[in-house]
């Protein structure tokens, strides 16, 4: 990466490097560890770095964010493939939920909302905190996840109700 | 019971996606439809909800710096075994920045502002070169090896003759990073002072020699046929100027 010139260094500065907390927040969210999330996010900055040159102007944080995911996803097939395969499964969830652990760990809502997210398969969560926490509209969600607009809205539907059926799950206090 | 418009509209009209013809469509349908009323007070409660949470992660400082990192190379690495030419030569690249910066950024930037970059970039300078990865070299006095080397290396042509019969001694090249650039380094020797010539291309027009000092160092700065060089060294101002003559009459 030698070769940069000042300017597109400075380009990439200006562009590219306010958007690091979204990029941390994505693979945070896709990856669920921070440890994980870190080198994951530093590379993909790295690799959003090395191909600056074929960004040609735009929205940089959709294209930042459309690297990040892809390298999390990578990363995901590689080191946990299985949870790519994951569904939202209500009975598995109904069993799952309600260890005395995540009883105790759900003890405030922002530990209780973590929890529930992370249920989620990896492609509805990441709907979600792109929507609710990144507030991205649904023109940048569809360029970073690569579906269609339209699909965006239904996605986001079956997101949030997962959402709602996980967060009811595990208020409920006990498992059947 | 879920309606159909609760699929198709509601989730976009919430979040504020839907056309003005849609949305108007979708409020027709809210006036009847108390399922999807009271979805949307879900959907609003569900939004602070997550908002008070805090969810968001952002970045930690240490992973700001691990990115910044590689824009910025900078080393901690201990250098007691280093030769005492790079260690001449990593100051030399710290007086390249005082250069640089003075000539290109110098006017019209906020004085405590610039004060603190300059600072800054002279130290990051200094560190760097004297990481191992970054002072690889060629030692060699021969013209057509040194410029083979770099040329593999910096990605532009690069003027490289020896002067040994004029006093000034090609001793080999290098590549540095200067903010940002591969910049290619050729080292002449005049009387035992090492001589570091940077050299980048630039966009610039041709320009007459600009010089400067600073510590104990002169340097020459000059630009010619689209590159931009810039000498430094602890030998005399007049033996830069010299070197500046040959090279430019060789270019």
């Amino acid at each position: 990466m030698n070769d940069f010139d000042a300017e597109d260094r400075l380009r990439f500065e200006q562009l590219v490097l306010p958007h690091v907390d979204a990029a941390f927040n994505l693979a945070r969210w896709l990856l669920r560890r921070r440890a994980d999330a870190e080198d994951v996010a530093q590379e993909a900055l790295l690799r959003s770095y090395r191909f600056f040159r074929g960004f040609h102007g735009g929205d940089a944080r959709a294209w930042l964010l459309q690297i990040v995911r892809n390298t999390c996803y990578t990363w995901l097939e590689k080191n946990r493939p299985m949870e790519l395969s994951m569904e939202f499964d209500e009975e598995l969830h109904l069993q799952t939920c309600a260890t005395p652990e995540t009883l105790a760990v759900a003890g405030d809502d922002r530990k209780r909302l973590t929890l529930a997210l992370e249920t989620l398969p990896p492609r509805f969560r990441e709907i979600l905190v792109l929507r609710e926490l990144e507030g991205c509209f649904y023109k940048e969600i569809a360029a970073i996840t690569a579906i269609p607009i339209g699909t965006v809205m239904s996605s986001l539907s079956r997101a949030r109700r997962q959402l709602y059926s996980a967060l009811a799950n595990s208020s409920q206090g006990a498992c059947s | 019971m879920r309606c159909d418009f609760a699929d198709s509209l509601l989730q976009g009209y919430f979040d504020g996606e839907l056309s003005g013809r849609r949305a108007a469509e979708f409020e027709r349908h809210l006036r009847h439809c108390g399922h999807c009323a009271t979805e949307l007070v879900d959907l609003d409660l569900m939004r602070d909800r997550l908002q008070l949470a805090q969810l968001y992660e952002p970045a930690t400082a240490e992973l700001r710096r691990k990115i910044n990192a590689p824009l910025h190379p900078i080393a901690a690495t201990t250098v007691e075994s280093w030769p005492l030419l790079w260690h001449w030569l990593a100051a030399a690249a710290a007086l390249l920045f005082v250069a640089i910066i003075l000539v290109t950024v110098g006017q019209g930037v906020h004085t405590d502002d610039y004060q603190a970059e300059l600072a800054e970039e002279i130290v990051d300078a200094h560190v760097r070169s004297l990481q191992p990865g970054h002072m690889n070299g060629i030692a060699s006095t021969d013209a057509s090896v040194v410029k083979g080397w770099l040329e593999g290396r910096a990605r532009f042509a690069v003027p490289v003759r020896d002067f040994a019969n004029e006093g000034f001694a090609l001793k080999g090249g290098r590549v540095d990073v200067i903010e940002g650039r591969a910049v290619a380094v050729l080292v002449y020797e005049r009387n035992e002072h090492p001589i570091n010539i940077f050299i980048w291309p630039t966009r610039e027009r041709d320009s007459p020699a600009r010089t400067g000092s600073r510590q104990r160092f002169q340097w020459v700065d000059w630009r010619k046929g689209k590159m931009e060089f810039c000498a430094v060294s602890d030998a005399g101002a007049v033996d830069l100027e010299q070197l500046h003559q040959l090279m430019n009459s060789s270019a």
